[in-house]
């Protein structure tokens, strides 16, 4: 399968581009942030405080990766199950947030959140990530240092390779494909 | 009396840490060129191309196979002819795993508090058990855990009368409800039988089992079989994204029960299924 190229931060054309089954390689910034990143940048907005890093056309990573060896850019960085931010992902999309990348399934909320401003749910292979760790060309923490492997990190990646799952019509592979193979 | 020193316990542990972490097991391994052969979706077979390649860059850079380095299980066999000497083994134990995680350059997942949540920032305590058993020797079994996988498990009491059928239906459901989450293909450790925490228990060192291994006892053996067989019939796939490998293998470990009860327990391992053991 052709492998679609695409660099961050996404406009509106790339988002509506991608279609669920589109395998993916990005090149750009991609800023990455799990459950206690997020909770405390929900937590921000609430109380009308700036984000660490405006989200606008973004893209998050749902990842904690492995500390750096010396002479490494990053450790081991392959994704963490996206379930966990389903209840503090909406403000971010509301605020242009237009991708995510992680594994594993979406609620509802977040599929009509990605129907109305507009973004993409990327799968990255979970436990793969000596091999993602290959596309992430430098790495700098940009907020919460505190969190450590949880802290907001700023990578800038070449091909990184990820898997459009829930499109921003709604169309979610991980329902499509499961039926397909399923023995009735 | 054998005399061991705990500080052996911990120079193993902390190696096992990092050794599990960084090189994948040859029965999973294996598992996965198996999978490629009978894998008919296309994402699904570049997947399993994609775990191998990773596999083999974590072995030849020596970095973790995946950046969830786990929350290290120890199964501690001690042979009741050994006298530990050095100190207090579990904070051997732990010295052993704050070594491995600090020096193998490996995450640290652990919050001292389920609720309060501060990172202990050494990946510190280990979940250790303690068995006495015949002999002059110690066997250590180190697990580490990732939590994608764990996070999906579950324990269920059936009734006696739901017998293998229910326990079938229930492995079924947990692994259908699991879904893409804990990274398929997945292992499937199941205990059946004991106390609610025996079954999880079982559950836990069916997971220790490598991945083709199959009981010697012929009925759970079967089950084992059954189980493999309808699990990868539910279409999940690699990742999630369809296919005929969810599982690369089921084990299953019983243990007599009360006449009322029918405990079982599902815990969902990932293909980075990493445990290690050792006899000292
Ligand atoms: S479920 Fe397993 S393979 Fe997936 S991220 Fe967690 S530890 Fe890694």
């Amino acid at each position: 399968m052709q492998k679609k190229r695409i660099n961050t931060p996404m406009t509106q054309e790339t988002v509506k581009a991608l279609k669920a089954g589109d395998q993916v390689l990005i090149s750009g910034t991609v800023y990455t942030g799990r459950d206690a990143a997020h909770l405390r940048m929900i937590k921000a907005l609430e109380n009308d405080e700036a984000l660490p890093f405006d989200v606008e056309g973004q893209v998050i990573y749902y990842v904690g990766p492995t500390p750096a060896k010396p002479g490494e850019v990053i450790g081991s960085c392959g994704p963490t199950t996206s379930y966990r931010m389903d209840d503090l992902t909406v403000p971010l999309l509301k605020k242009g947030l237009r991708g995510m990348i992680g594994k594993g399934e979406r609620n509802q909320t977040v599929i009509d959140g990605m129907k109305k401003f507009g973004a993409i749910y990327f799968a990255a292979i979970g436990g793969a990530g000596a091999l993602i760790a290959n596309s992430v060309k430098s790495s700098e923490i940009v907020a919460y240092e505190e969190l450590g492997p949880e802290a907001v990190r700023k990578l800038e990646v070449i091909d990184f390779p990820v898997i459009v799952v829930i499109d921003s019509e709604g169309k979610n592979l991980y329902e499509t494909e499961r039926e397909q193979y399923a023995t009735k | 009396m054998r005399t061991i020193d705990v500080s052996v316990i911990k120079e193993s542990i902390k190696h096992m840490c990092i050794d599990a972490n960084y090189n994948i097991g040859a029965d999973i391994q294996a598992a996965f060129h198996k999978s490629l052969e009978t894998e008919t979706s296309p994402i699904g077979k570049s997947i399993l191309v994609d775990l191998l390649e990773n596999a083999r860059i974590a072995g030849e850079k020596q970095v973790p196979i995946c950046q969830d380095t786990g929350m290290v299980v120890v199964f501690a066999e001690v042979g009741q002819d050994v006298h530990l000497v050095g100190g207090d083994v579990k904070m051997a134990i732990d010295q052993g795993i704050r070594e491995g995680y600090e020096e193998g350059y490996l995450r640290k997942s652990v919050v001292a508090d389920p609720l309060n949540r501060v990172n202990t920032k050494d990946n510190t305590p280990g979940i250790v058990y303690f068995d006495i058993v015949p002999g002059d020797q110690v066997k250590l079994k180190v697990a580490l855990k990732g939590f994608g996988s764990e996070n999906m498990s579950k324990t269920k009491m059936l009734k006696p009368s739901d017998g293998i059928k229910g326990v079938e239906a229930f492995v079924l459901e947990t692994v259908s409800l699991a879904g893409p989450n804990p990274c398929p293909p997945i292992v499937v450790g199941v205990g059946v039988g004991g106390t609610i925490e025996k079954a999880a228990l079982l559950a836990k060192q069916a997971l220790l089992r490598s991945v083709d291994d199959e009981s010697t006892l012929p009925h759970i053996k079967a089950l084992e079989k059954t189980l493999l067989e309808q699990i990868n019939q539910l279409g999940i796939g690699p990742q999630g994204l369809g296919g005929k490998t969810t599982a690369l293998g089921v084990n299953v470990e019983v243990f007599p029960t009360h006449i009322a009860g029918l405990p079982v327990a599902v815990n969902i391992n990932c293909h980075a299924s990493r445990h290690m053991e050792v006899i000292l």
